[in-house]
């Protein structure tokens, strides 16, 4: 290709395609856009009808903060050359070959959707469920409404130390008036309400030193208005394995977490009506039910830590045993990413099969031209939001090197109406970003109302409707 | 952030050499692929040893004719290995303090990948970056209210 036929140009923008409308989206978006001399125009596409992703629907609602990083997305669907297309969904209303035809690049975003299980047996009984189900079930996720927690449950297990454990703990301790001011969705806002959750164990594999959640995370389960946090000692007295390795790597930050669990030990209790209990070198080996196949208690093995050769501090379970009555159970031991139909998977890791973002042939070992990848179905779920900034920047060097080189996509019809009227006649009910600003704007004015950041929409039918009043209202 | 983190953006090539074969043919992929290091695997795909820059290097100050000598020969033997489950943090830090710079990833006996000291380090340098840039946004959201 010469020059002068490569896209990227006022009369002839380069134009991607992104699919997953999450902070991975839109950092990449935003890159691209900044590319100097660069025309592109970008169309973004996320199978549910509101943008942001895991900062809408993953993020704690009593963590307003980390959601405002929303407004620098907001910034970057502000620019002339994005559109966004809400209820598209890749697999059901487009395929590969449809992007293919439209546009000169594709970057999938679209994120780790499923969980881990944990291999053991009872793990289907009622009362068991993936933390990731009730997380999205209290942030309002559409697909998530019909499911039912039962918080008629005293004693609740969160499997797992990592941060959407600790927000499930969290949420479950939390009173109606600290919820109250979160933008939790109306439905989980009654139940919790009700609750009749009296303990929550957190239950972690190794020991505090190796515990995954962040220092302010932990800081914040010791300032709950209606729980005290309860820690052994025992389980946070340093074993010999971990102080050798923080003498050898001194890390203020890992000593500094240590501190505050062992302060939380050594706390009489303030009578609160709810107790937060952390747990470390425990795992779960048996879900135990009663005639019913309902979940009557978790049966947990102590773990020893040992070394591998890379100096890892790993779990070893022992002999001893013990059995926590508990009626509820979310286990949160990991994530994985769904394979995007149409896209080389790699089944190891549970990402799109990729080098450094390039997605890749299987079978002939070589980059699938035209087709990127970026975030968790990249690399697989780590990291803080921001990490998917650095992340999909990789991704983008590679983008643009390719375009130099001509290594691009040649569709059929690369134009910008085409496309929309493409998409429309396979989705008439797609959300554009103006629809979601409606939505937005109604959402914090249902909120204000009550005191709260907002009160989400979460039904489809809910939002088709109030479209269709506001498009139908222009029409008539 | 462990060691699968890493592997799963380096697609699924594992570059490997047999070691009855030459240090030409060494240097001849340590070219083709831009790599600093080879997995030696047996015929069974068994792990046997890794070669190095550095172990050609110093075979090179010692013998000018080393060209045909076999990969066994010079190769290092006592390979520490990883798991896909290790924690970077203590990859990270057993790599410096032992000097090795080329990690082999074993998973139920077989190799799965290899990481660098380059990896790990822009690796833990993304975190870093993006946790500065979500406090950043954080601390930028609480002064607009």
């Amino acid at each position: 290709m010469s020059d002068v036929d490569r896209p990227g140009t006022a009369a002839r923008p380069l134009r991607v395609a992104i699919v997953g409308a999450g902070p991975t989206g839109f950092y990449a978006a935003d890159q691209l856009f900044r590319q100097d001399g660069l025309v592109v125009e970008i169309d973004m596409f996320d199978r549910v009808p509101t943008p942001f992703g895991l900062v809408r629907y993953g993020v704690a609602p009593d963590h307003q903060k980390i959601k405002a990083v929303a407004v620098a997305f907001d910034k970057v669907a502000s620019h002339p050359r994005f559109r966004f297309y809400g209820s598209v969904e890749l697999g059901k209303h487009l395929t590969v070959d449809d992007l293919r035809a439209h546009y000169h690049q594709i970057f999938y975003s679209t994120g780790a959707q499923t969980d881990r299980r944990m291999g053991i047996p009872g793990e289907d009984l009622t009362g068991s469920h993936p933390a990731t189900e009730f997380v999205a079930w209290y942030n309002g996720h559409p697909d998530y409404q019909d499911h039912q927690f039962d918080l008629s449950a005293e004693r609740v297990a969160v499997v797992g130390v990592g941060n959407v454990a600790i927000d499930v703990a969290r949420i479950l301790c939390r009173t109606p008036a600290e919820l109250a001011k979160t933008d939790i969705s109306e439905q989980a806002f009654e139940a919790l309400r009700h609750s009749a959750v009296k303990e929550v164990y957190l239950l972690g594999r190794r020991g505090p030193a190796q515990a995954a959640f962040t220092n302010p995370e932990v800081k914040e389960l010791g300032e709950l208005e209606g729980a005290d946090v309860v820690v052994d000692p025992r389980e946070v007295e340093l074993d010999p394995l971990s102080r050798a390795a923080l003498a050898q790597a001194p890390d203020r930050a890992t000593t500094k977490k240590v501190e505050i669990l062992q302060a939380y030990a050594a706390r009489m209790p303030s009578g609160k009506p709810r107790q937060l209990i952390i747990r470390f070198l425990v795992s779960p080996v048996e879900l135990v039910g009663d005639a019913t196949g309902a979940v009557t208690a978790i049966k947990l093995v102590r773990n020893e830590l040992y070394q591998t050769p890379t100096g890892t501090l790993q779990p070893r379970a022992t002999e001893q045993f013990e059995t926590l009555p508990v009626q509820l159970v979310f286990r949160s031991v990991g994530y994985r990413g769904v394979a995007v139909p149409g896209v080389p998977f790699n089944d190891k890791w549970g990402v799109i099969l990729n080098e450094r973002g390039r997605v890749i042939d299987p079978n002939r070992r070589q980059p699938v031209v035209g087709e990127y990848t970026a975030g968790w179905i990249k690399r697989g779920p780590s990291g803080v939001i921001g990490t998917n900034k650095p992340d999909a920047a990789e991704t983008v060097a590679c983008m643009i090197e390719d375009l130099a080189r001509g290594a691009i996509l040649q569709p059929a019809a690369a134009d910008a109406a085409g496309a929309d009227a493409f998409v429309r006649s396979r989705q008439p009910q797609c959300v554009s970003y103006d629809d979601w600003r409606y939505l937005d704007r109604l959402e914090v004015e249902r909120g204000r109302a009550l005191g709260r950041p907002r009160v989400k929409f979460t039904r489809l039918d809910e939002i088709l409707t109030t479209l269709r009043e506001r498009h139908g209202a222009g029409n008539h | 952030m462990t060691v699968a983190t890493i592997l799963a953006r380096k697609g699924i090539k594992v570059v490997t050499i047999r070691p009855e074969q030459t240090l030409r043919e060494a240097l001849a992929m340590l070219a083709a692929h831009s790599i600093g290091a080879l997995v030696v695997t047996d015929g069974a795909g068994t792990l046997v040893g890794i070669l190095s820059e550095r172990d050609i290097v110093r075979e090179a100050v010692r013998n000018e004719r080393f060209f045909d000598l076999a990969v066994s020969a010079i190769m290092t033997k006592n390979v520490i290995t990883g798991q896909p489950a290790d924690d970077l943090s203590a990859v990270a830090t057993t790599m410096t303090n032992k000097r090795f710079r080329h990690l082999p990833v074993l998973d139920g006996g077989k190799v799965v990948g290899v990481i660098s000291l380059g990896d790990v380090v822009k690796t833990q340098r993304d975190e870093y970056l993006g946790e500065v840039d979500t406090l950043q946004t954080q601390l930028i959201g609480e002064s607009a209210h």
